[in-house]
């Protein structure tokens, strides 16, 4: 029998060289604890969506387009436009993803996305209101992972706030009570804050940052906290099973909140924002 | 000509609109073994939030190919009643409990000691037949209970509650209305005894400041339930009872 907690050979062998590593605070791939890998970020890729982004960090690449609609509001939010996040674990991505409708792993992802989004308020949804009650806009943010190598929470909420701080959106106006678009106008969308997310992944009481699919295998636990600004938490989601010791906890907040930073500057360079008021 | 009336969460000297001070939970009652077909099964009531949960297992995993040479799975579904809410739910598991479910699951198999029961698996189910805010950390207090009850072994209990941000104080078990007009909603679940985190998310903002308060808040909490549910196990498992309590 397998004592308590013990993983199968394989994952344990995995464990416990990256805990052997992570102690001397190195890794497999020659990366720090706290270093991201390469982040590259490519906006207006898709010319028929309102919005889109590519996301590459490292091994794993994500695409997220944003579209628009005229839509009802929801009966508790008349006075608010609709975000709508869906994101599909695509099985050409993996061969650990299979094809069908979103299972939990990809439900919690879009919802782990759309609390970053929401949460944050990062976009004015009140400014997107033509008739209260009857007509807002309706935002469609669809996120893809093409390939998977690891942590697909951060590169999805990087894609999506790309996607959606360079959408232009068509004019809309209300005419006589009915709202009409204008076809000659595309305008920005109404943005307060550049919500980005952080993933650390847990080795015991060891921290490191946007693990890889190979170290998602053998890590204890893992936690994505999404940032609105400097300051300010949106969204926590611990995933995966396992402890996160009650003592790290304050660890985990002050790396994630210097890694959200370097992402954002990151993400703002990208998006041409920057020294733009935020 | 008609006026917006300012509607306050929290009173000038710290009661909050139901009358709890800002530290305070709602009343609870938790039972366990209160259905019979199951392996193990319990009850909880926090203030008007009421959630059934019971444990089936070990058993044989089904279907054969997601059985796990070397521990037992761990199946959980998060289910809310078509009338547990206002108007009414539609009867299917929404993405919102798909998402649930899981990260219950997840907080459970931290605890459960699977290595004992190769091969099988654990079917967990909590039913919410009436919703009024920390449905999940009420489903998850309660699932691990109906895990004793049916006598599987686990490392600890874990017992779970929400902590919120209501016009900038941290509040514990916030209600229904707090959650919906406060700033921030954070369910949080520990393994007391192993000082360990096993559920934690946030919708909403906090500073880091906020969130440690908010989190040292949520174990206070998490104490109480934890003797809770220790002396429901007591009640079910003991036959005497020990002279001073009734």
């Amino acid at each position: 029998m397998y004592r308590i907690g013990e993983k199968p050979y394989p994952t344990k062998i995995m464990h416990d060289k990256l805990y052997e590593l992570i102690i001397r605070g190195e890794r497999l791939d020659g990366r720090g604890p706290y270093q991201y890998r390469p982040l590259e970020l490519k906006t207006s890729i898709i010319e028929k969506a309102d919005g889109s982004a590519m996301v590459n960090l490292g091994g794993t690449k994500i695409i997220a387009g944003v579209k628009t609609a005229l839509g009802q509001p929801y009966p508790d939010t008349p006075d608010q436009a609709n975000i709508v996040v869906n994101a599909e674990l695509l099985p050409l991505a993996s061969s650990f993803f299979e094809p069908g409708p979103p299972d939990e792993k990809a439900i919690e992802l879009a919802r782990v996305v759309d609390r970053c989004i929401r949460e944050s308020k990062m976009l004015e949804l009140d400014k997107l209101v033509y008739i209260p009650g009857r007509s807002v806009l309706v935002i469609y943010i669809d996120v893809y992972v093409l390939d998977y190598d690891g942590n697909y929470f951060d590169p999805s909420v990087l894609a999506s706030v790309a996607a959606l701080a360079t959408a232009k959106i068509p004019l809309y106006e209300v005419k006589n009570g009915d709202v009409v678009m204008n076809p000659d106008i595309r305008t920005s969308l109404p943005i307060r804050k550049f919500p980005v997310s952080v993933t650390i992944g847990l080795l015991g009481d060891k921290i490191l940052v946007d693990p890889t699919s190979l170290e998602e295998s053998a890590i204890d636990t893992s936690i994505v906290i999404g940032w609105s600004d400097e300051d300010e938490m949106a969204a926590i989601q611990k995933n995966l099973q396992g402890f996160v010791q009650m003592s790290v906890m304050e660890e985990i907040i002050r790396v994630s909140r210097e890694k959200s930073i370097e992402l954002r500057t990151k993400l703002m360079e990208a998006i041409g924002r920057v020294g733009a008021p935020l | 000509m008609l006026e917006k009336v300012e509607h306050r969460l929290i009173t000038e000297d710290g009661r909050r609109i139901d009358g709890r001070a800002l530290d305070e939970m709602r009343p609870v009652r938790i039972e366990a073994g209160v259905l019979d077909r199951s392996d193990g099964s319990a009850y909880i009531e926090m203030g008007k939030t009421k959630i059934y949960a019971a444990v089936y297992g070990p058993k044989e995993a089904h279907p054969r190919h997601l059985a796990q040479p070397h521990k037992a799975i761990l199946n959980c579904r998060y289910h809310m009643a078509a009338f547990s809410v206002e108007g009414r739910k539609a009867p299917g598991m929404t993405r919102r409990e798909i998402e649930l479910s899981k990260v219950i699951r997840e907080a459970l198999e931290s605890i459960v000691i699977l290595e004992e029961f190769p091969r099988s698996a654990i079917d967990i189910f909590i039913e919410v037949i009436q919703a009024d805010a920390g449905t999940r950390t009420a489903g998850l207090t309660a699932a691990s209970l109906a895990l004793a009850d049916a006598g599987i072994p686990i490392l600890d209990l874990c017992a779970g509650i929400a902590v919120g941000k209501v016009e900038g104080r941290i509040v514990l078990d916030p209600s229904e209305e707090e959650d919906k007009k406060g700033e921030a909603d954070m369910p949080v679940a520990m393994a007391p005894r192993l000082g360990s985190i096993v559920l934690l998310q946030l919708n909403g903002r906090m500073t880091s400041s906020e969130f440690m308060e908010a989190l040292n808040l949520a174990k206070k909490g998490i104490g109480v339930l934890y003797e809770l549910q220790r002396k429901a196990l007591g009640k079910k498992f003991t036959t005497f009872t020990p002279i001073g309590e009734e």
